[in-house]
């Protein structure tokens, strides 16, 4: 077997494509962890749904006693810190944001992503349930929408398909795919072949995706820093 | 004029079976009505139709008594929510068992879907038209355009017999002040029923607010009840409750 990029350097690579100022909002997951990743010096200004903007990092289990606040969490319900120039703000201001188009860059997990860009994310695999959250307003309306995914299925299965098999979060709606093995681009329906992980061909990556990949004529190596 | 009760039970006692209620929540239980949810459980109105982000018992933190009670003591017909299910498959909440043996309705909605319908139902728009959703189950039954180009799907505005909503402090006017990102749904919640009951840390005189900090206008607030300290306050919260109380 192939060694494929950690989580953390899914997360690495994904951090590469902030900017100063930027507006994201992290799903939960790998997303999560792009935070962590962010270069000394660059303000990137975190959004939640649950009506916060500019918030800090986590808190950790070591800062829980001190810092734990029941009414400063992100919507995954962790505790977050606060920050200088932080505010508030409820829910329809929340989603304004989002649904009018002030969101720069959402990084969402993925169950299933297609060739033209659909995004599936919400059904929990197995269960016949899901829950839809603020996801699919994200997906529809973030000026960039990146995706965070293992290439494949613990099965092995390709998460990257020909059209998804489960209910979609949004239709065309993915920018750039960042997985543990390449970085594809979502451009004019196809899928661009831009980046592969230390030691894989492109033969090897298309093996493990479903719909054909174009191969970017700048093809390289991923670069996490 | 009083809009300061005494007791939570008082301040639900009037709830009708088949009312609709909005329940302000999020992922944790800052800015959940915890006391006035306890109450509509022990008052028992039953065939509700609950409004609210979840149906209670999602387990993505910390395990407390939200609005899943209701569901537990089987007061509820139908759930309009964005996150309805527990995010543990091996803990599925009283909600979950419900909505699939078909005892209980739901109605799943992307989140700013349903924080829009309810802002709507606040302020008098009876419908609008929004892009999310369009080619996913979420189009089921709707309506769609074209806008600039875009489909888009209409939607309804959301109303209800009662909002309950959790704030930080009240004045006697029923202006309310929130508490970091304990405002969520409760702001829009409290200006799209009938009548809104206002769950605070503390009641001051009117006047001791500045009216410049108002997040909802008094008007939107019929009732208001301060929360005594509990020894019982949330289950297995007790820490960082009293973390945060300093």
């Amino acid at each position: 077997m192939k060694e494929r990029l950690s989580r953390e350097a899914i997360a690495m690579r994904i951090a590469k494509e902030l900017f100063d100022g930027a507006v994201v909002n992290l799903g939960i997951g790998i997303p999560t962890l792009v935070s962590s990743f962010v270069p000394e010096g660059m303000t990137v200004i975190y959004h939640t749904e649950n009506g916060a903007l500019g918030f800090g990092p986590v808190v950790t289990a070591e800062e829980m006693k001190e810092k734990a606040d029941i009414d400063l969490v992100n919507a995954s319900g962790q505790y977050v810190t606060p920050l200088p120039g932080m505010c508030f703000f409820h829910h329809a201001d929340s989603f304004a944001m989002i649904r009018g188009g002030h969101i720069d860059i959402t990084v969402l997990g993925v169950l299933e992503v297609s060739e033209k860009g659909d995004l599936a994310n919400w059904m929990f695999p197995g269960r016949g349930v899901g829950n839809i959250g603020g996801g699919m307003d994200l997906a529809f309306n973030a000026r960039k929408v990146i995706v965070a995914t293992e290439h494949t299925t613990k099965d092995g299965k390709p998460k990257i398909v020909k059209a998804c098999s489960v209910p979609l979060t949004a239709p065309e709606c993915v920018d750039l795919i960042v997985t543990d093995v390449a970085v594809i681009e979502v451009k004019d329906q196809r899928l661009l072949l831009k980046e592969l992980a230390p030691g894989w061909s492109v033969a090897e990556v298309q093996a493990l995706t479903e719909p054909a990949l174009t191969v970017s004529p700048d093809l390289k190596e991923i670069e996490l820093l | 004029m009083n809009k300061v009760l005494q007791t939570f039970d008082e301040a639900v006692k009037d709830v009708p079976d088949g009312a609709v209620i909005m329940i302000g929540n999020f992922a944790g239980p800052g800015g959940t009505p915890f006391y006035l949810i306890q109450a509509l459980r022990r008052q028992g109105a039953r065939n509700l139709t609950i409004i609210a982000n979840t149906a209670g018992g999602i387990g993505l933190t910390l395990d407390y008594d939200d609005h899943r009670v209701l569901f537990e003591n089987k007061q509820v017909r139908k759930v309009i929510a964005s996150f309805p299910f527990s995010t543990s498959a091996s803990r599925p909440s009283a909600a979950e068992k419900q909505i699939l043996s078909g005892e209980v309705e739901l109605e799943i909605l992307p989140q700013g879907t349903l924080a829009e319908r309810i802002r709507a139902g606040g302020a008098g728009i009876a419908a609008f038209y929004t892009p999310t959703g369009v080619s996913t189950v979420i189009e089921k039954g709707k309506e769609v355009r074209v806008f600039d180009g875009r489909p888009c799907l209409l939607e309804r505005a959301l109303k209800a017999d009662y909002a309950f909503v959790r704030a930080f402090k009240a004045d006697s006017m029923g202006n309310l002040v929130y508490r970091g990102t304990q405002r969520q749904f409760n702001p829009i919640m409290a200006t799209a029923a009938r009548t809104t009951i206002a769950e605070v840390d503390e009641i001051v005189e009117a006047g001791e607010l500045p009216p410049e900090s108002v997040v909802t206008p008094g008007l939107f607030v019929q009732r208001i009840v301060e929360v005594k300290e509990d020894p019982g306050f949330p289950r297995n919260l007790k820490r960082s409750f009293q973390v945060r109380r300093g």
